[in-house]
């Protein structure tokens, strides 16, 4: 029999017990509703997750240290590419080693990654923070996502964007962290100052109390200086769900090339002195390395680190986050799926009651030319009828229950001043993956029925009464 | 070369090409009436048929040894009392319950060798059979229950509609076509049953008791139908095996009476 003969015969007979048989499919829409409201809850955190970190670019980016000589056994590195560095020993990371690093495969920017604590002030406010240089790629990278105000103007402009949580802290009470905006702040450093040549300065008539011996070993002086800051943004605060992300977390945004100039003495500074002089330019305390995508990481990472320098990214800790997912999806799955297994047991039953209750009918069909296979047929189209029909149901019940679960969370978490994420989601894989599951179930489901069925004799089956 | 052979060549070329999925079922549906049985002019030859039950510790033979030659257009009539096996010998024939022991040719064809497919096809398209209770699958309209066997046989569907009217026709119920069997009488159920056995155009006519479930007059008139199917005013006739315990019945319509007894034939009585 032809499969559009069968569909239209399973059709009919299932009409024909129509309660018995909604009864089944609403047994099998539950399972398939619950199979698919927890993996909707599933992806739903787990895209969450990827979008938190998608937001913060850091799918895309490795950062660059020099690599430390620690003896064996009294450091631990965060990375082992060991088996790469072994091949080059410890570099300078100076000039010549971002324009080396530029010119890797897939590499879009090289910036250096300027990071050092100041003191930000506000009218009578002022705050130890964390300030840090933003490259203008960073614009489109979803890291300022939420923002209120703008990006800065240009690379060179003297503006700054605020964290959230410290608006707040360099504002009277009471007033809104977005009222920062179109406000100046001053940020005190301490600043290098590069000494001339010792040769030079015992010759001129500089009064030798201005530098002392240990800066003037050093080649740079240190000195308190201050500059004023226009506010152009604000950040989300963390409460409202804007928390930083991220390892270029900062209280204070700057562009990149005037936090750059600003000349702020930092940790490579004090490490560069041990260090020998064999280095050319300017000397970074580390680099971040933007790559066109994140399957270009793992390949950039390694290039680096063959290159002597210590490389650091997100993706092994990403990898570590979808398996977990994976496993989490694949509880969640197996206990959704014990409601599609009781629902299964439901259409054995339904099955095996309809063989005795169509014996006659089975036997005429047999009668009148229908092989084992056609009557075999017959009922897996039954138990797959059931099972796609109740699979749709499912489908749009699990659906209708993650909405459910997502507007719960929206409205407790508008109640509490946070924005609420989104934990749901229902994506194609799965609504198509749930159907086909439940066709699947009910298909098992109807092996034993359905081969009961073909296997009996049609002369006993046209005796029943 | 016969027509029938040429036909059937000229289709076996054809349907290579197609791929082996399609050359049985275009086969089966070109197949051209051959009344002449493909076996020295028989439709059904039983040779020492035997059919053997075995019910706890007793065995019963319910056929034994029967050996019966059926001819290509003849109107047969097993007769005998209740368990004298003829409903058992028409099962045999109709490929519903397989023999213990002997042969049973169907146009030419074992049975006996036949796959449980092969006899699924053979009740399908050489056979029609026709109940005492008629046996109209209640749930379907007339219609429906005429055009199952062409679902069977896989008949393309826009061939089905006029098939089915055909067949209705033949029996006098194109009205009751949207009808469910419980809103038609006895008799046109049985009719409805004959037209679904004719449906797919078979050459042999099986009938167990077909007036057992009617009254005189209705039974007469079912009978009537059967043998204008046997017989009718133009076209080849069919091969009707008839099996009731109504002696006046068999005499008024078959060619041949075959009176049976505790599984086998007791007498053969040719009336034309």
């Amino acid at each position: 029999m032809k499969i559009r003969d069968l569909t239209e015969l399973a059709a009919r007979n299932l009409r024909e017990a129509v309660l018995r048989n909604s009864l089944t499919t609403l047994g099998i829409a539950v399972g398939v509703a619950s199979l698919v409201a927890l993996l909707s809850l599933g992806v739903g955190l787990q895209q969450l997750v990827d979008h938190s970190v998608a937001r913060a670019g850091l799918f895309d980016i490795v950062t660059v240290r020099p690599r430390q000589n620690i003896p064996f056994g009294q450091g631990r590195e965060r990375r082992t590419t060991k088996d790469a560095e072994d091949q080059m020993p410890p570099r300078e990371l100076d000039d010549a080693a971002r324009k080396e690093i530029a010119a890797l495969p897939n590499v879009l920017e090289v910036d250096p990654e300027v990071r050092f604590t100041g003191e930000a002030r506000h009218d009578s406010n002022s705050q130890l923070v964390m300030v840090s240089g933003l490259a203008q790629s960073s614009q489109s990278s979803g890291f300022l996502d939420g923002m209120a105000g703008k990006f800065f103007s240009g690379p060179d402009a003297q503006e700054a964007i605020v964290q959230g949580d410290m608006a707040k802290r360099l504002l009277n009470a009471g007033q809104a962290p977005d009222s920062l905006i179109g406000q100046k702040i001053t940020l005190r450093f301490a600043q290098r100052q590069t000494l001339p040549p010792l040769s030079q300065q015992a010759a001129t008539d500089a009064p030798t109390d201005a530098v002392s011996p240990d800066e003037a070993a050093m080649g740079f002086s240190i000195v308190p200086s201050e500059k004023q800051f226009l506010v152009v943004g604000v950040t989300p605060t963390s409460e409202a769900g804007g928390g930083q992300v991220g390892f270029n977390n900062a209280g204070i945004y700057l562009p990149l090339d005037v936090a750059e100039n600003l000349q702020v003495v930092d940790r490579s500074d004090l490490r560069n002195m041990s260090r020998s002089a064999s280095s050319v330019g300017q000397r970074y305390g580390a680099l971040n390395v933007l790559a066109r995508s994140p399957e270009a990481v793992a390949q950039i990472e390694s290039s680096i680190a063959r290159m002597g320098f210590q490389a650091f990214s997100l993706i092994d800790v990403t990898r570590r986050l979808r398996t977990f997912f994976a496993i989490f999806d694949l509880f969640l799955a197996i206990f959704g799926s014990l409601a599609l297994a009781v629902a299964s047991l439901g259409i054995i039953n339904t099955l095996v009651m309809a063989i005795l209750e169509r014996r006659r009918e089975i036997g005429v069909l047999k009668a009148l030319g229908a092989a084992d296979r056609d009557v075999r047929h017959l009922f897996f189209a039954e138990a797959g009828v059931m099972g796609l029909v109740g699979g749709m149901i499912g489908v749009a019940l699990g659906w209708g229950i993650g909405r459910a679960i997502q507007f719960g969370t929206t409205v407790y978490m508008k109640r509490q001043d946070m924005i609420a994420p989104n934990i749901w989601s229902v994506p194609w894989w799965l609504v198509l993956g749930a159907i086909g599951f439940a066709i699947f179930v009910s298909l098992a489901s109807g092996i034993y029925p359905a081969s009961r069925a073909a296997k009996l004799d049609p002369v006993e089956a046209l005796r029943y009464e | 070369m016969p027509a029938t052979r040429a036909a059937k060549q000229v289709s076996t070329n054809c349907v290579r090409a197609l791929g082996l999925k399609h050359l049985r079922v275009i086969l089966r549906n070109m197949t051209v009436p051959d009344n002449s049985g493909g076996s020295n002019g028989f439709a059904i030859r039983a040779d020492r048929a035997t059919r053997i039950y075995k019910m706890g510790g007793a065995t019963i033979r319910a056929v034994n040894e029967i050996s019966l030659d059926v001819g290509a257009g003849e109107f047969l009539a097993l007769l005998g009392v209740s368990g004298s096996g003829k409903s058992t010998l028409l099962n045999l024939m109709a490929g519903l319950d397989r023999l213990t022991a002997g042969a049973i040719f169907a146009q030419g064809r074992d049975l006996a060798t036949m796959s449980a497919e092969e006899l699924a096809s053979h009740r399908n398209h050489t056979i029609g059979i026709v109940f005492q209770s008629f046996q109209l699958l209640p749930r379907m309209t007339l219609e429906e229950n005429v055009e199952l066997p062409l679902r069977l046989a896989e008949v393309p569907r826009g061939e089905r509609p006029d098939r089915v009217r055909e067949a209705l026709e033949r029996v006098g119920l194109s009205a009751r076509a949207k009808h469910r069997p419980m809103e038609l009488s006895g008799g046109e159920q049985q009719r409805g049953a004959i037209a679904r056995a004719l449906v797919n155009r078979p050459m042999i006519l099986l009938a167990d008791e077909p007036t057992g479930n009617l009254d005189s007059k209705t039974g007469e008139e079912v009978m009537n139908l059967i043998a204008e199917i046997h017989r009718p005013p133009s076209g080849p006739g069919r091969t009707i095996i008839m099996v009731t315990h109504e002696r006046a019945l068999a005499e008024r319509y078959a060619d041949r009476i075959v009176t049976l007894s505790d599984g086998a034939i007791i007498r053969e009585e040719r009336l034309r």
